[in-house]
């Protein structure tokens, strides 16, 4: 016997309208297509507004999500996006690219019983919206203090960091070592999951602010971090990223059609490859491609390749789908338009032919076996196992290392002992006076808002310091 | 921006020099250190060494050859124009010391680059043997220049219609049967650069190459330079340009320059259709030499 439900009836999540997959994995154009008012509203109608706010104290940065999400329902689009910049400068990337199913949507009251609410999409919506209609940040401009700060990397860190000290009334010059600014927002992430133009927005929006950008400066290189010093600049932010490409160390690496991912996602994104002959720089567009590695950089290089025509797509690696760290969204996506996954499975050798071109990849099955240090189940190769996987491309994607070039240059920096700079958790100040450091150079490859939530406590406590050192 | 202060048509306008206000990059340029440049938005990044640079007027001096869509795109900027970025200097410094007697061979375009390699060596104290050697006469560079800084200049063509008749190696085998040189210097086409290393490798004579692989940001981050040395895989952007060539897998090299021959070819095509020129027809050994 059926008992009638206690609780008014749920609404269903409203799912954001996407591209087909057949379609969009023939073009580079955003996947997902945006919430119209309509949805939006409807949306953010489902949100309990609860007290305790458990999805601001998951969100790194602590945006007011209950604060825009009201707004949002009742149609006030504009407060919405205010709300929001009053914490996080980035609304339009992070409403895109954050994990939010493991920070705010995961902690949502919601999803304990049903669908928690699409903040991600919320948040999206209202920088879109922002973007279209023109309106830009409408905090109260500040008296200048005098004070200049250099951000090193114009990256989600860096670009966080200048725009929380220009609002503080700081003079703030972001160093791009790349012609192009946003770091990995520009050269790592494709344009199908957040559009170039969007990135140049937002730095836009921080340059009418008053944030100074310089392009192609290597710092350590063109500039050391003492001749900033030098120059005038009271604090300085290292947020330079990991960038040092890794890659497997097994036989045959140096074969034409194995590259980082590093290098074919900068292809396509940075110098547009995929636009290729209209932009010079071109890019091996395999027919069978294989991509090493389980995070959200295989799996935009996996779904690049393609879009770049590729036959057949194979994202390999060597644990179960369970410990894959990609986005369960970006499996979804990547699966729909046709990427087959070999999952437990490990490379042993690229196979090549006379001309030094790829034509193979020798691997391993693998078992489970315990835990290791990370917690996740140790793959072990079974013996016996090899087999090919045919491919005239491997993009490797197993994570990146700490670059050397700016800490080389900077002998007195402190690292850890894997070349990352060390710094404060809570601060992020470095060893050296004057110095602080976030992002990926710090923790070693993760999150765009991670890196964001590092700026953010690093801001915070340059302000501090800039504050008292008077 | 970076404006072309100065350009110059060498070997019959397929040879260019740019020498490009960059006043942070000058300040900083060592022999032997390289630049990426772009000549504009739709543009690759192009890695080239440093032929010279001069801290006080704030600018440093590019030469290549024409040979590609790029140079070719290059070469269309006049003076007055502007690349849209150069970045650098990039790469290790050659290490300049003293050491005796130093024979600087350059072939092609390299010897833009050997130049300032040769002129600190010579500045140190060093007794410097120079050969430097074309195809043919008039795809000679820098003659002057390095006479000026040489002890001694030696100099030869394929075809004999200047100097020497022979190759850069025919001219070292004849300066190794009276001279026992601490250090050769080589920079020119990779094959000019593996037979230079083979034939000092049995007399045990030290020998740096310049390489230039492909690579896009020339920081260490995309690792296309990757170059074998010694059996270990080394990134020529951060680790290099110049390595020992008694260690480099100068086969690897060679096959991995020709990666994207196809687009090259495509791309060239395009622009032939679009110039009403065909460049296709330049002579592969120039192709080799930009290398």
């Amino acid at each position: 016997m059926e008992t009638a439900p206690k609780h008014r009836e749920k609404k269903p999540r409203v799912s954001m309208p996407e591209q087909e997959p057949d379609q969009r994995a023939g073009n580079f154009q955003e996947v997902p297509l945006g919430y119209t008012a309509e949805m939006a509203v409807e949306e953010a109608s489902r949100c309990l507004q609860c007290k305790k706010e458990p999805c601001v104290s998951g969100c790194p940065v602590g945006v007011d999500i209950p604060g825009f999400v009201r707004c949002i329902r009742s149609g006030e689009f504009g407060p919405a996006i205010q709300k929001i910049w009053a914490t996080n400068s980035l609304p339009a990337v992070c409403g895109r690219v954050c994990p939010q199913e493991i920070q705010c949507e995961g902690r949502c009251v919601l999803g304990k019983k049903g669908e928690p609410l699409a903040i991600g999409h919320l948040e999206r919506f209202a920088a879109d919206f922002a973007r279209d209609a023109c309106i830009s940040c409408d905090a109260a401009p500040v008296r200048s203090t005098g004070k200049k700060v250099a951000v090193v990397g114009s990256g989600p860190a860096g670009l966080t960091v200048a725009g929380d000290l220009i609002a503080k009334g700081h003079q703030v010059t972001v160093f791009e070592a790349l012609h192009k600014t946003g770091g990995v927002l520009a050269y790592g992430i494709p344009e199908f999951r957040l559009p170039k133009d969007i990135v140049a927005h937002e730095v836009a929006q921080l340059e009418r602010m008053g944030v100074r950008f310089e392009c192609n400066m290597v710092i350590g290189v063109t500039l050391t971090l003492d001749e900033l010093f030098e120059e005038g600049y009271d604090a300085v932010f290292l947020g330079v990223g990991a960038g040092l490409p890794r890659f497997m160390d097994i036989p045959g690496e140096t074969l034409i059609g194995v590259m980082s991912a590093n290098e074919y996602l900068s292809r396509a994104n940075l110098m547009k490859a995929y636009r290729f002959p209209e932009y010079d720089t071109p890019i091996p567009r395999g027919r069978n491609v294989a991509v090493i590695g389980g995070g959200n950089v295989a799996t935009d290089a996996a779904r690049s390749a393609l879009r770049l025509g590729a036959d057949r797509v194979s994202i390999v690696y060597r644990r179960s789908r369970q410990e894959m760290p990609a986005r369960a969204e970006e499996i979804r996506h990547a699966e729909e338009e046709g990427v087959e996954l070999h999952l437990l499975t490990n490379p042993v050798r690229f196979l090549g032919d006379d001309d030094g071109r790829l034509v193979g990849m020798e691997c391993l099955k693998m078992t489970l076996g315990e835990p290791d240090s990370s917690g996740r189940r140790r793959p072990v190769p079974e013996e016996g196992s090899e087999f090919v996987i045919e491919c005239d491309l491997v993009v490797v994607a197993v994570g990146s290392g700490a670059n050397p070039l700016l800490t080389r240059s900077t002998g007195d920096l402190k690292l850890n002992r894997w070349g990352y700079i060390e710094a404060d958790p809570e601060t992020g100040k470095t060893n050296l006076e004057g110095v602080w450091a976030g992002g990926d150079i710090v923790t070693g490859s993760a999150t765009v808002i991670l890196a964001m939530g590092a700026g953010r406590k690093a801001a915070d406590s340059i302000q501090k310091y800039l504050t008292e050192k008077g | 921006m970076f404006k072309i202060i100065k350009r110059q048509e060498m070997a019959g306008g397929t040879i260019i020099l740019n020498e490009i206000a960059a006043p942070r990059i000058a300040r900083k340029a060592r022999p032997g250190q390289f630049v990426i440049l772009k000549a504009n938005e739709t543009g690759e990044r192009i890695p080239l060494t440093m032929a010279d640079f001069n801290p006080r007027q704030g600018t440093i001096t590019v030469i290549y050859a024409v040979v590609g869509r790029s140079t070719s795109l290059f070469s269309q900027l006049q003076e007055g124009d502007s690349y849209q970025d150069v970045v650098g200097p990039l790469g290790r410094p050659t290490r300049l010391e003293r050491m005796g007697t130093v024979v600087c061979i350059g072939g092609g375009t390299g010897v833009a680059v050997l130049y300032p390699i040769a002129r600190g060596l010579k500045l140190l104290g060093n007794r410097v043997i120079s050969i430097i050697g074309a195809r043919e006469k008039e795809l000679l560079i820098l003659e002057d220049e390095m006479r000026a800084i040489s002890d001694d200049l030696l100099v030869c063509t394929d075809g004999g219609s200047y100097g020497q008749q022979g190759l850069v190696t025919d001219l070292l085998a004849q300066v190794l049967q009276e001279e026992r040189p601490d250090l050769v210097v080589a920079i020119g086409p990779v094959p000019m650069m593996r037979a230079v290393s083979e034939m000092t490798r049995p007399c045990n004579i030290k020998t740096l190459v310049s390489l230039n692989p492909i690579m896009i940001d020339g920081t260490g981050m995309c690792g296309g330079c990757r170059v074998s040395v010694g059996g270990e895989i080394r990134f020529a952007c951060v680790d290099g340009p110049e390595f020992d060539g008694h260690q480099v897998d100068f086969d690897e090299l060679m096959q991995r320059l020709q990666a994207y021959r196809a687009e090259e070819r495509q791309s060239l095509e395009c622009e032939s259709q679009s110039l009403e020129i065909h460049r296709c027809k330049m002579e592969p050994q120039i192709v080799s030499a930009a290398r």
